[in-house]
């Protein structure tokens, strides 16, 4: 009896046992940093935010302060969510709202204006909030087609340059898009047709696209991946578009993941079809550390951060004197005059633009 | 009368006891479900049908199914399920047959093998499928067909992901029913298939219906694969959720969506619960290993290659067609798996972490599913009343609630001290316990209400307490049913991506979340390394149910 008794209570220490193990063993370097202590900063931000680990560490030694970053959905949903947390925030400083999220975060007062240090080396085309100071330009990067420079070459085709080259016949069903419904780049490319034809011109444009055979797809990695004949994935998976809304910073990144690395890029950019994305930082409204978010701010627009970004997150720095690394001068493309819209503009078209473009393209 | 007083009293306090015991077991699942699923979900539905200054707006649920949008979205999410429970129907009770009746050598494997796909997460049997059935892919290669963003590659995934529930919980019962019945009823007169329509069929007939209602619940709430697979054209209410809320942060129609899933669920799982209900009562159950034997004549043999062939076309070639994209480069993906990626990483720590990760959450997932789910059942198996019965149907709820409601719940729920976990590592272990639990009650419940209550009765009659009566009749009884739970619940957490997707750090990463993670970027080395984490994640899956294997129980649940 009293064995049956020992071995109940062993089995239930045990299990409580087992609980508070696994509690530890998982714990030990994962719950240290819950605490909001003055020593740690936590950087919210989107799926796609990277960082060399030694750039961090860098900041750490310069500030004391040591970032944990928090990844939150892509860009729509992280905003999303910072929106309904406002009041209590999960962390100190968000990156990665960009200029068609904007309004919306600025209209639901997420952010604590302040200006980051050194925000003068930063052209004032970007500093959309200059006003207030309620964000800080980090990053820009263009949404543009992209095009396979295999297929061009072999079919002795110019590839498109235009939005009004893509409608031509010449480029019939070769052209995949996303969803803007349901894809940043997908609602990037509708907003530069809408910049480059107007309120009124750019549902006659997707008509004339659709009639030219436009694919639509959700997600960029379905079109980058799968449809597009350019890409590693896209050639594995016997893509056929060889046209493809992506980003200018595909091509070198199409060569950096590639072994061996090709002495050409395999893809180009169709350099006037790029829409400009503008991505900022801001101090959430009810940070815990404050402080040490400003000092965050300030990093990430300092030299160290800026030119790291390239090649950690695809995007072209934003101050002037942070230098590109060889591999977007070489195999990158440059773009002088992309498209853009005002993002108060885009904050109150966007629903009804989207829904326009569904009812004409998706039906 | 007055003899009688005292014993009435005692009966009375009998009854108070086992009440008390009740509420005692019930309150850890009570309130783990409070905190962690029904508060977040009532939060956040909340948010979306009050107003500014907090009047409720039940006009709101008008406007909203109004929309013919929403209209379309509806009758799509019907008819895919209806398709797919039927398809998977078809197609799996052969399977449920020969593993039942027939003994053959791998069957212990075969057994593993099928279930492997129930617990992959969806990102990896869509990017599966889509090597398979999409552009490029096999069929595609051989025959130039593909299935992608066709209904019907939704169907067949859902096929491919259900198959195991109808095999499991239909073939579970027809292993335990005597045969000698049908055949005394053959030679009473009866022709082959009166004997089956009349004895087997009216035994088996609830468990048909428990499974076909499972599917159709699993397919309903359906998500990633319709998304992946499906194409624009194809939404379900799962992703409108989801579009509405992570999207278009438009509550007000996320609440009124939830809430129509909330009562389409509500009501599969209250029809469920009867049809389970009624499977276990007055049926003579026999050992399994009894009614299993050799296939006999050419039939038996070709319905046995014909369910082999079916398992290896529709659940096999898929995963293999991922284990050799994932070998591409020979082992240079699983090599790269070991780099924090030098160009720029997807992650602050090389991606084989993420095993480790995985493994420990799903530990930590499988010690609170274990602990609340064993709690639940050993108080649902006490004689109860109607409303411990429908609590039982309650911790089914998780399974059929879309993952973004409770993640986003969680986010403006769990803000403040004591339960600031938004930030805490453990959150990832809660969101796939929820998920968990179910598993853990469905495997213990039935073998738990099979012991024989006059064993308790007796014990309790010779001076045991509950507390002994439980310890020594119902655990030794039940121990492997216990370990099978254990099993499962650490199978289903490791392949868990919904909510899990919604709270996992870079730092430390699961698998499904690292393989979507991986997807996401461009680049040859990002997709194969992608490949070789899937492969890897379903050779731990499959480890995993092969060991369930061993120690199942004879009668283990419905799983």
């Amino acid at each position: 009896m009293s064995t049956t008794k020992k071995i109940a209570v062993g089995t239930l220490a045990a299990a409580l046992g087992v609980t508070t193990l696994t509690a530890c063993g998982g714990g030990s370097d994962k719950a240290s940093d819950s605490g909001t202590g003055s020593k740690t900063v936590t950087l919210v931000s989107h799926d796609s935010f990277n960082a060399s680990p030694a750039v961090l560490k860098e900041f750490t030694k310069r500030t004391g302060y040591t970032v944990k970053v928090l990844k939150s959905g892509d860009a729509g949903e992280a905003v999303n969510k910072a929106i309904l947390t406002k009041g209590a925030p999960q962390g100190d400083v968000f990156f990665g709202v960009d200029n068609t999220l904007l309004s919306r975060a600025l209209d639901n007062g997420l952010f604590e204006p302040y200006e980051a240090k050194g925000l003068d080396r930063v052209p004032d085309t970007v500093r959309l909030d200059k006003d207030k100071h309620r964000v800080t330009p980090v990053d820009t990067g263009e949404i543009c087609v992209n095009y396979d420079k295999k297929y061009f070459a072999d079919k002795k085709l110019a590839p498109p340059q235009t939005f009004d080259d893509l409608a031509k016949p010449a480029y019939k069903d070769l052209l995949v898009v996303e969803n803007p419904e349901r894809s940043s780049p997908g609602l990037g490319f509708l907003l530069g047709t809408a910049a480059k034809y107007g309120d009124d011109g750019w549902q006659d444009y997707w008509k004339k696209l659709k009639a030219n055979g436009v694919k639509v797809v959700d997600s960029w990695e379905l079109a980058y991946n799968q449809e597009f004949s350019g890409s590693a994935g896209g050639r594995k998976a016997k893509g056929d578009r060889p046209l493809v809304v992506s980003y200018a910073s595909s091509p070198p990144v199409e060569v950096l993941y590639s072994e061996p690395q090709p002495a050409e890029a395999p893809t180009g950019v169709s350099t006037g079809t790029c829409f400009q994305q503008t991505e900022f930082a801001g101090l959430l409204t009810g940070a815990k550390n404050a402080e040490g978010g400003k000092a965050l701010i300030d990093f990430l627009i300092g030299k160290t951060f800026q030119e790291d970004m390239p090649l950690q997150m695809f995007v072209n720095p934003v101050v002037k004197d942070a230098k590109l690394p060889e591999l977007f001068t070489k195999h990158g493309a440059e773009v002088a005059e992309p498209y853009t819209v005002a993002p108060e503009k885009i904050a109150e078209k966007r629903d009804g633009w989207i829904q326009t473009w569904s009812s004409l393209v998706l039906k | 009368m007055v003899l009688a007083r005292p014993e009435v009293a005692t009966r009375r306090r009998a009854a108070l006891r086992a009440g008390a015991l009740r509420a005692g077991l019930m309150a850890l699942p009570v309130a783990f479900f409070a905190v962690f699923f029904a508060l977040p979900v009532a939060a956040i539905v909340g948010r979306g049908l009050r107003t500014e200054d907090g009047a409720w707006q039940a006009g709101r649920l008008v406007d909203v199914l109004g929309r013919p949008d929403i209209a379309g979205v509806l009758w799509f999410t019907t008819w895919q399920a209806l398709a797919s429970t039927a398809l998977t129907l078809l197609v799996a009770l052969p399977g449920a047959y020969v593993l039942a009746r027939f003994d053959f050598p791998g069957k212990a494997l075969l057994r593993a093998v099928v279930t492997v796909p129930f617990v992959l997460p969806t990102v990896v049997v869509g990017t599966a499928f889509l090597a398979l059935l999409g552009r490029g892919g096999l069929l595609d290669e051989m025959w130039g067909v593909r299935l992608d963003t066709t209904v019907w590659a939704v169907l067949l995934a859902h096929v491919f992901f259900n198959y195991a529930v109808v095999v499991r919980t239909v073939g579970g019962l027809w292993a335990q029913l005597d045969p000698r019945q049908e055949e005394a009823a053959r030679v009473l007169g009866a022709s082959r298939l009166g004997a089956w329509r009349r004895v087997t069929l009216p035994a088996l007939a609830p468990a048909v219906a428990a499974a076909a209602l499972m599917v159709f619940l699993f397919t309903y709430t359906s998500f990633g694969i319709v998304q992946i697979l499906g194409g624009p054209a194809y939404r379900t209410l799962e992703a409108e959720i989801y579009r509405q809320t992570a999207q278009l942060l438009d509550l007000r129609a996320a609440a009124v969506l939830t809430l129509v899933q909330f009562a389409a669920v509500g009501a599969i799982l209250a029809v469920h619960a009867r049809t389970v209900r009624r499977r276990e009562t007055a049926l003579k159950l026999v050992d399994p290993r009894s009614t299993a034997r050799r296939p006999r004549g050419p039939g038996q043999w070709a319905l046995l290659g014909g369910v082999l062939l079916t398992v290896l076309l529709l659940l096999l070639l898929p995963l293999g067609v991922l284990v050799e994209r994932s070998f591409d480069g020979g082992l240079g993906y699983y090599r790269a798996l070991q780099h924090v990626d030098a160009g720029g990483g997807t992650f602050l720590v090389p991606p084989v972490e993420a095993i480790g990760n995985s493994l420990e959450y799903a530990a930590a997932a499988t010690a609170i599913a274990v602990l609340v789910g064993g709690l639940a059942a050993a108080a649902l198996t006490r004689r109860a009343g109607r409303l411990v019965r429908g609590f039982d149907a309650l911790l089914m709820l998780p399974l059929g609630v879309s993952a973004v409601t409770v993640g986003f719940g969680f986010l403006i729920t769990l803000d403040e001290p004591p339960l600031d976990l938004r930030s805490s590592w453990l959150l990832v272990p809660l969101a796939q316990a929820l998920v968990g639990v179910p598993f853990v009650v469905r495997t213990m419940l039935p073998v738990l209400r099979a012991v024989d209550a006059r064993l308790r009765e007796a014990a309790a009659v010779l001076g045991a307490s509950p507390w002994r009566v439980w310890r020594e009749v119902d655990l030794p009884l039940v121990g492997r049913a216990l370990a099978v739970a254990a099993g499962f619940a650490f199978a289903v957490s490791l392949g868990e991506f919904g909510a899990t997707v919604f709270i996992a750090r870079p730092d430390n990463p699961t698998l499904p979340v690292a393989v979507a993670r991986l997807l996401g970027r461009p680049g040859e080395l990002n997709y194969g390394q992608a490949m070789a984490l899937s492969t890897i994640l379903m050779v731990v899956c499959a480890v995993a149910l092969l060991l369930l294997e061993r120690i199942r129980a004879d009668r283990s649940g419905e799983l």
